[in-house]
């Protein structure tokens, strides 16, 4: 369909311009948060979008290459670089200790053994000397980018997060697009028929585990240089379930859902902080009312009302958590 | 493709409220706090409160330009607290930070008002090494901190007799400062710390915790926590008998909305140490009742400490008709504090205010006269002797 | 280096003292996952606001209290009632719509229901707790040679067990417990019999909701009586009824008793990871038997 690629790319540049001029009108440090988040939400999603896996635990992931890249930039004196490989490293084995240990079960039990192995790592975050407890690691130095690009300054920062970002964005791209991608969807359709046809849909699974984990903790990385932080909060429970509302948000299965989802709930953050407990209240009501009639999240309504499917028997509401009528919706 | 404008620009429009802004010639302040968790009755919106009583009372403004304030929860997370202190500074034009509790969260604006060179006013937060190896020359710790709670409840508990200790200390950074410093002075005063044991935050049950501090046999148990945790340790306390039992339980961080919470049944014989309470004498009664009058609850000593924070600001501003950060806290490092809670207070080099502490100790049921009649005072801790540091001074400003 | 590890173990009365304290706190671990077994048993529903539930119950005793006067025993049979009729009300307003989702959608809804509770109490009562006194009657303790136990402590542990056996007993041995376990396997079939069977699924959610309400009345007088009481305990009875067997009534017994025991041995020998053995302990039971020890794999 050359018109619909045509028309994808002049979107895509205009998105791209949009968010090189961003900082001009908004904050830049609000649009590298929202940029860090929204990259979390789109590794997570990879997961629970397009194999239907529930993670708990995946702040274990993005906490634990926030804590490392911290140190190893402060202590170690790692260029930045450096720093975010080394936490993309540990976050990548971490995935794959715990995808393979994970994987065996589905649904719930999933769910419970992400969420047990994760407290296990908050428990090690917080005994562990080098983690600082609940102060964190704090004066993390942004440093120079290869030697040279100096990230200190807010601006070039920016620009840095937004290039990570997008690298992430168009492996995940690439990975849904790709035959490998192909055989992921078959499975999570009909994991029977795959198995029959021969594929292994264990070590595919796994895959996407560990690159989801990978990318997670690339968001986790990114943002302990953007706040020069690395935190209890990035490992707690509660981030978890932050980032399953950002991805519920904006669409599950979508494949820009979860950026809008990240945008969305950042902003809600720093709009509503003075209101204190009500953002509490206005969190679970947002849950409460995505489950009941917004399963489609923004993304997905969106998709479904400006373009909506030809054969009506995807047209309702995802009864699954995995959103396999969603995922045709855009691209 | 209609999907994606129309989903960008649904979040561009969502993070409007982001968008930079310009503030004119102002004086600004702002009351970062613990607005809905665990600390919020001590400081929280009774801080911002404090915080609007010390503008209104020095007239609002200063030099002829306005005084402002604004306010924000940081949630007891650092993270949440230095993006509210970058966008205040950078955006908003903030010109001082007020309160901050939580150690973790004050260290991390400290480091950012540092960089900015803005004032940082710390009345929350505890920890001693905000004036220690991570001091500031914007910063002053006005209220109190964890070299003054071991110095006050330490050694005049040992000095009364309790020289064998057993700590119930929380298993984090905070919890293990405070039994580190009270250890110390506990040693330097000649009594023995017989045992410890480190409890998880957000402990619920202490009975297995305080069955070992009953078997150790020492005579004062030190309970280096805070907050909830501090408030089932006593509960439970009372229940397994342990004061009847003959040991006594020392408080290394009590506020009086604790002892509201905990009820004075439980709580009676507990010896603690602050640096204000509503009932010493006329002036803090005459501030307390106005604080009561908005919030209902008496203020806490980090509430009051809010008030003297500002005005003392306020009156360097005046003074030296400057907003820059080093000119405003040197000028405060040079005049001494008297105000209804503090008298003849010195601000030291590495930013501490040196004032005097008072040990109270809880009353029974029978000698209070109504609600929030709670301590009666024992003895007054000189300020010289409270703040005392341990060791060397380990601040960079102090040592070249 | 081994500090961390309370190499010396404790005389032979201590240890016998510890491990009562753990016990009493399992039967408290016992009765709280009760309710979530009961719903998720019977109902297919992971009820993540189990946790504001329990708080609601231990307010309402303080409610109670204060505003009407009515003590501890009025409380024990008010607050679960009360609080199971909000919970009737959560039913038939939220949950009714999602049955036939999967399960997981349900552990969404109810953790928003959670958040939207303890943050309205939150922004009404603070999070310093509210004092709770224990009930006269229960007062004071006797001395076993060993430990001292307080009373209270011993009717926290023949209430539990009672509630417990109940329970039991009346989802395994009586015909209404027969009717409900038709109704999670056949709805249909158990309809066309006759027996209404939505308003049974109400009535048992209510029940559950009752269970931890109960909970909630009985940590009142010994736990702060605070918004954040339930989110603290949460993941941990979570765990316990996953460990269990999350269909089973038995196995949320059992293993409640059971890591009451094991955190209690933890807090001797490693305080520290008082809170983490039970998730250790979690993952473990997970990978080898995921339907828990006394469950049937869904």
């Amino acid at each position: 369909m050359p018109q619909s690629s045509m028309s994808a790319r002049i979107f895509a540049i205009a998105l791209l311009a949009l968010a090189l001029g961003a900082p001009i009108i908004l904050y830049p440090v609000f649009l590298m948060e929202a940029l860090c988040f929204a990259l979390f939400a789109c590794a997570f999603n990879l997961l629970i979008g397009y194999v239907g896996l529930l993670s708990f635990g995946h702040a274990a992931f993005f906490g634990s290459a926030a804590y490392i890249t911290a140190h190893a930039v402060k202590v170690w004196g790692f260029p930045p670089e450096l720093g975010i490989l080394a936490g993309l490293a540990v976050a990548a084995i971490l995935g794959t200790i715990f995808g393979w240990l994970a994987i065996r079960r589905q649904g719930i039990y999933f769910a419970m053994i992400t969420l047990a192995l994760a407290q296990m790592v908050y428990f090690v975050a917080l005994q562990a000397p080098f983690t600082g407890g609940e102060d964190g690691i704090q004066a993390v130095p942004r440093g120079r980018l290869f030697g040279v690009i100096d990230l200190d300054d807010t601006l070039t920062m920016y620009y840095f997060v937004l290039a990570v970002f997008l690298i992430g964005f168009a492996l995940i791209l690439r990975t849904i697009n790709s035959p490998f991608g192909q055989v992921i969807k078959a499975i999570r359709e009909n994991e029977p028929r795959a198995v029959s046809l021969g594929y292994h849909a264990d070590h595919y699974k796994l895959v996407v585990f560990i690159l989801s984990a990978s990318l997670s903790g690339l968001a986790g990385s990114l943002k302990s240089l953007v706040f020069q932080l690395a935190s209890l909060t990035d490992v707690e429970w509660t981030m978890s379930g932050w980032v399953v509302l950002m991805t519920l948000v904006g669409g599950l299965g979508t494949v820009l859902g979860p950026v809008v989802g990240a945008f969305f709930l950042v902003a809600m953050q720093h709009y509503l902080a003075q209101l204190g407990s009500w953002v509490t209240v206005v969190q679970g009501v947002i849950f409460v009312v995505c489950v009941l009639v917004f399963r489609r999240g923004i993304v997905g309504t969106i998709a479904f009302y400006a373009a909506p499917p030809r054969d009506m028997s995807a047209g309702g509401k995802p009864s699954e958590v995995g959103g396999a009528a969603a995922a045709r919706g855009t691209s | 493709m209609k999907t994606i404008v129309i989903a960008i620009a649904a979040a561009l429009a969502l993070t409007a409220p982001a968008s930079a802004q310009i503030s004119g010639d102002v004086v600004k302040l702002g009351v970062l706090s613990d607005m809905s968790s665990l600390y919020a009755d001590i400081t929280g919106p009774g801080s911002v409160e404090a915080a609007r009583m010390a503008i209104a009372d020095f007239g609002g403004t200063v030099n002829g330009r306005n005084i402002e304030m604004i306010s924000a929860d940081h949630q007891n997370k650092p993270d949440i607290g230095s993006a509210i202190a970058n966008q205040w500074f950078d955006n908003d034009r903030v010109d001082a930070i007020v309160d901050v509790p939580t150690s973790s969260v004050a260290l991390a604006v400290q480091q950012i008002a540092r960089s900015k060179n803005k004032v940082f006013l710390i009345s929350g937060a505890a920890a001693s090494d905000l004036t220690g190896k991570a001091c500031s020359p914007t910063s002053i710790h006005w209220t109190y901190d964890t070299v003054a709670l071991a110095n006050g409840t330490g050694s005049a508990v040992v000095k009364a007799g309790g020289d064998t200790w057993f700590f119930i200390t929380a298993d984090y950074a905070f919890g293990h400062a405070l039994e580190r410093d009270t250890t110390r002075v506990v040693e330097a005063n000649g009594g023995k710390v017989l045992g410890k044991v480190r409890a998880p935050l957000n402990t619920a049950d202490f009975s297995s915790f305080l069955l070992q501090a009953q078997a150790s046999k020492a005579k004062i148990i030190g309970l280096a926590n805070a907050g909830g945790d501090m408030i089932n340790s006593i509960k439970q306390a009372a229940e397994f008998g342990i004061v009847e039992g003959g040991q006594k339980l020392a408080g290394l961080l009590v506020f009086i909305t604790d002892i509201n919470s905990l009820g004075l049944p439980a709580a009676h014989g507990l010896q603690l140490t602050e640096a204000f309470y509503w009932d010493q004498n006329d002036a803090t009664r005459a501030w307390s009742k106005r604080f009561f009058d908005k919030i209902k609850r008496q203020p806490s000593m980090i509430q009051a400490g809010v008030y003297g924070a500002v005005t003392h600001y306020l009156n360097a501003i005046k003074a030296t008709n400057s907003d820059d950060g080093p000119t405003v806290v040197k000028q405060m490092k040079a005049t001494p504090v008297n105000d209804f809670m503090t008298k003849n207070g010195k601000i030291r080099e590495d930013g501490t205010l040196v004032r005097d502490m008072y040990l109270f100790e809880v009353k029974a049921p029978a000698e209070s006269k109504g609600p929030w009649d709670y301590y009666k005072q024992i003895a007054v801790i000189p300020g010289e002797e409270a703040f005392k540091l341990p060791g060397p001074n380990e601040c960079p400003l102090v040592k070249g | 280096m081994f500090d961390w590890l309370h190499l010396t173990i404790p005389p032979a009365p201590a240890l016998f003292a510890q491990l009562l304290v753990g016990l009493i706190n399992g039967a408290f671990y016992a009765m709280l996952s009760l309710g979530l077994a009961v719903i998720f048993g019977l109902l297919n529903i992971i009820n993540f606001t189990h946790g504001a539930q329990y708080m609601l119950g231990a307010f309402c005793a303080w409610f109670l209290l204060n505003t009407f006067g009515l003590g501890y025993w009025w409380a024990l049979v008010l607050a679960p009632l009360i609080v199971g009729v909000v919970g009737i009300a959560i039913e038939r307003l939220f949950l009714h719509h999602i049955y036939r989702l999967d399960p997981l959608y349900g552990l969404l809804l109810t953790f928003g229901l959670a958040l939207i509770i303890e943050g309205i109490f939150r922004q009404q009562y603070g999070s310093s707790g509210q004092p709770y006194a224990i009930p006269p009657e229960l007062r004071g303790g006797r001395n076993l040679g060993f430990m001292f136990l307080p009373n209270y402590r011993a009717w926290v542990i023949l209430a539990s067990l009672a509630v417990c056996l109940a329970t039991w007993f009346i989802i395994e041995r009586t015909q209404l417990g027969a009717y409900l376990r038709a109704a999670t396997e056949n709805p249909i079939l158990v309809r066309a019999f006759g027996i209404n069977v939505p308003r049974m699924i109400t009535l048992t959610y209510g029940a559950g909701v009752a269970l931890a309400a109960l909970a909630g009345v009985m940590a009142a007088p010994i736990y702060q009586v605070s918004p954040l009481m339930g989110s603290n305990l949460i993941i941990v009875v979570f765990a316990v009824v996953v460990i269990g067997g999350m269909g089973s009534i038995l196995g949320a017994i059992v293993s409640g008793f059971t890591l009451g025991l094991v955190e209690g041995l933890t807090k001797v020998f490693y305080p520290e990871a008082s809170n983490t053995v039970i998730f250790v302990i979690m993952a473990l039971v997970l990978l080898v038997k995921p339907a828990g020890f006394f469950g049937q794999a869904r």
